[in-house]
């Protein structure tokens, strides 16, 4: 275990400095912040839905790597993907953070899998998730605010 | 029971500090962090404790145990007189004329707090504006903003310079003026160790008969302070910052400001003579310490006073300095870093902050404590501070007695180590 091969290898540090993804939707369905006080991570994302389907994902913020790595990977696997799907998706990435699940994400987002080696540093896993416990919370709030329309 | 300082730092006063023989009297320095030897540098956070103020804090367990003030048995009276002469030495640490004028506290926050309760909930009115700076730590803002929304007052910042984190001091005149009540500075930031022209900034609060409030919990641990020449009403200061164990704040004040306070606990031991009709109350410090007060940690703080005395507090400052000069030469030779802070040294407490290219502070402080190496990361509790720089934090190395070249030499391998990573 070292932290070259555990975090801050090519596919973190790529993403991490990834403009693709970091940017507003002016016309985003749905927006969410979220902050670990502690360390000063913000974020925020912006979803525009086409029915059932997320149509783009973004996100703005300031973080470390591991905080912005995994908010890049999140839109790079959330993108065009049915809402059932996303939540699929989100719960198998906290699965690999936090209950030692063994990941078997597609192979068109098996860049996901690359966080896994955050797990051996248990003070980062909450930079890991800040992103994905936002989407999350904002996809249940949607379906909730859906249901009692 | 003992509270004399271990003998290892004793007579260095004179001479440049034994450092390695003062290091013997830290007994977590032996110890290893992720494999490594431990190198600590949070000393901004809370400081090391040496075996004199650990021995201290367990004697009063294992010897006297008593509560302290009101047992009329041997043990209880000489818990008392040690708590009691714990006050002492802190008064004359700081070269109070009384030592009524300092009162225990559980942290340097619930000295802050203590004013805005007992003093300025009562005086200031709407209109009235407070002044505080761009660079204080949240425990000398954030209850001055909440004392300003609740009694309809102003306030308003000296604002700090960015190229190095300085107060700009041009538009002081208008800041303070015949309307401001409280002027609360720091006198070292917690961010860069800078430390403001406070004589300057209280010269004018006085002149507007503004009270005066300097947070020292930065500054009281690191040098040579006299609060008499200093002219604040208040000061204060946290033990654990100084050696001493966590849990005991200072909250020194002019006499006549504290006795006109009112208390903000209301209990046992702060009560002269109590009827049904109506309770009088001690004087003070008494009055502001209700309830059985953290007996163990303010004897440990008598002692942490005594310790260092002993190694002497312009050796220390000396000693510091010395080591934030040779980290900020060996910094200087790594192309991707970005230090923050006045580049007058003698404008500086120790305390280097920095950025090392992209990474993160976060990302910076992983790589450090993997090489063994506590530093602090991320917004150090002064977010307005980040906002006016426009960074997401820094990584804070700061300085004591017990730190070496070694350490500020491990610190800079590690730092070319992150570089390296984000290069």
């Amino acid at each position: 275990m070292s932290l070259e091969e555990d975090i801050y290898k090519e596919i973190i540090l790529d993403n991490y400095r990834s403009k693709k993804n970091r940017m507003r939707l002016e016309d985003a369905d749905l927006h969410s912040e979220g902050a670990n006080p502690s360390c000063g991570d913000d974020v925020e994302l912006f979803i525009k839905l086409n029915g059932d389907t997320i149509e783009a994902v973004t996100y703005e913020g300031i973080g470390c790597s591991i905080c912005c790595a995994s908010a890049n990977l999140l839109c790079e696997s959330l993108r065009g993907r049915s809402l059932a799907e996303a939540q699929q998706i989100i719960l198998q990435y906290r699965d690999m953070l936090l209950e030692d699940g063994e990941p078997e994400f597609a192979e068109e987002i098996s860049d996901l899998e690359a966080m896994q080696g955050v797990k051996n540093y248990p003070v980062r896993i909450k930079c890991a998730l800040l992103a994905w416990n936002t989407v999350r919370d904002m996809l249940q709030d949607s379906a909730g605010a859906g249901d009692n329309a | 029971m003992s509270t004399t300082q271990s003998s290892a730092a004793v007579g260095a006063q004179s001479a440049a500090l034994d450092v390695s023989r003062i290091r013997e009297d830290f007994p977590i320095l032996k110890r290893t962090m992720n494999g490594k030897p431990f190198v600590y540098l949070d000393n901004g956070a809370t400081s090391l404790k040496p075996q004199a103020v650990i021995d201290a804090e367990v004697g009063y367990y294992t010897e006297l145990g008593a509560n302290i003030h009101r047992g009329v048995y041997e043990f209880s009276e000489k818990a008392s007189a040690l708590y009691d002469q714990a006050r002492n030495k802190v008064a004359g640490f700081i070269g109070a004329r009384d030592p009524r004028q300092v009162v225990f506290t559980k942290s340097a926050t619930e000295s802050v707090n203590l004013i805005v309760y007992g003093w300025a909930l009562k005086n200031i009115k709407p209109g009235d504006e407070i002044c505080v700076s761009e660079i204080e730590h949240h425990a000398n803002f954030v209850p001055w903003q909440m004392l300003a929304e609740r009694c309809g007052a102003t306030l308003r910042f000296i604002p700090m310079l960015p190229a190095e984190g300085t107060l700009d001091l041009s538009q002081l005149d208008q800041l303070i003026n015949e309307r401001t009540r409280v002027v609360a500075v720091t006198a070292m930031s917690n961010v860069t160790g800078y430390i403001p022209p406070v004589e300057l900034i209280l010269r004018r609060a006085r002149a507007v008969g503004a009270i005066t409030v300097v947070d020292g919990a930065q500054w009281v641990s690191h040098t040579a302070v006299d609060v008499e020449s200093l002219d604040a009403d208040f000061l204060v200061f946290s033990a654990h910052k100084m050696c001493g164990p966590t849990g005991v704040g200072v909250l020194y004040g002019r006499e006549r400001l504290l006795e006109e306070m009112d208390p903000f606990l209301f209990g046992g031991d702060m009560v002269q003579r109590v009827r049904k009709e109506k309770t009088v109350f001690k004087q003070i410090p008494d009055k502001f310490e209700a309830g059985t007060p953290n007996i163990a940690g303010v004897i440990g703080f008598g002692s942490a006073i005594d310790y260092l005395l002993g190694v002497g507090m312009d050796a220390i400052h000396a000693h510091e300095q010395q080591l934030l000069a040779y980290a900020l030469q060996e910094a200087s030779s790594i192309d991707a870093i970005i230090t923050y802070g006045p580049s007058d040294l003698l404008l500086r407490g120790g305390i280097l902050s920095f950025n090392v290219g992209d990474a993160h502070p976060h990302d910076t402080g992983t790589i450090l404590d993997e090489d063994g190496i506590a530093v602090r990361t991320g917004l150090h509790c002064a977010h307005p501070f980040m906002h006016a720089l426009g960074i997401p934090g820094t990584t804070r190395a700061s300085f004591y007695l017990y730190n070496n070249k070694q350490d500020v030499d491990r610190l800079i391998a590690s730092v070319r180590r992150v570089a390296e990573i984000f290069a």
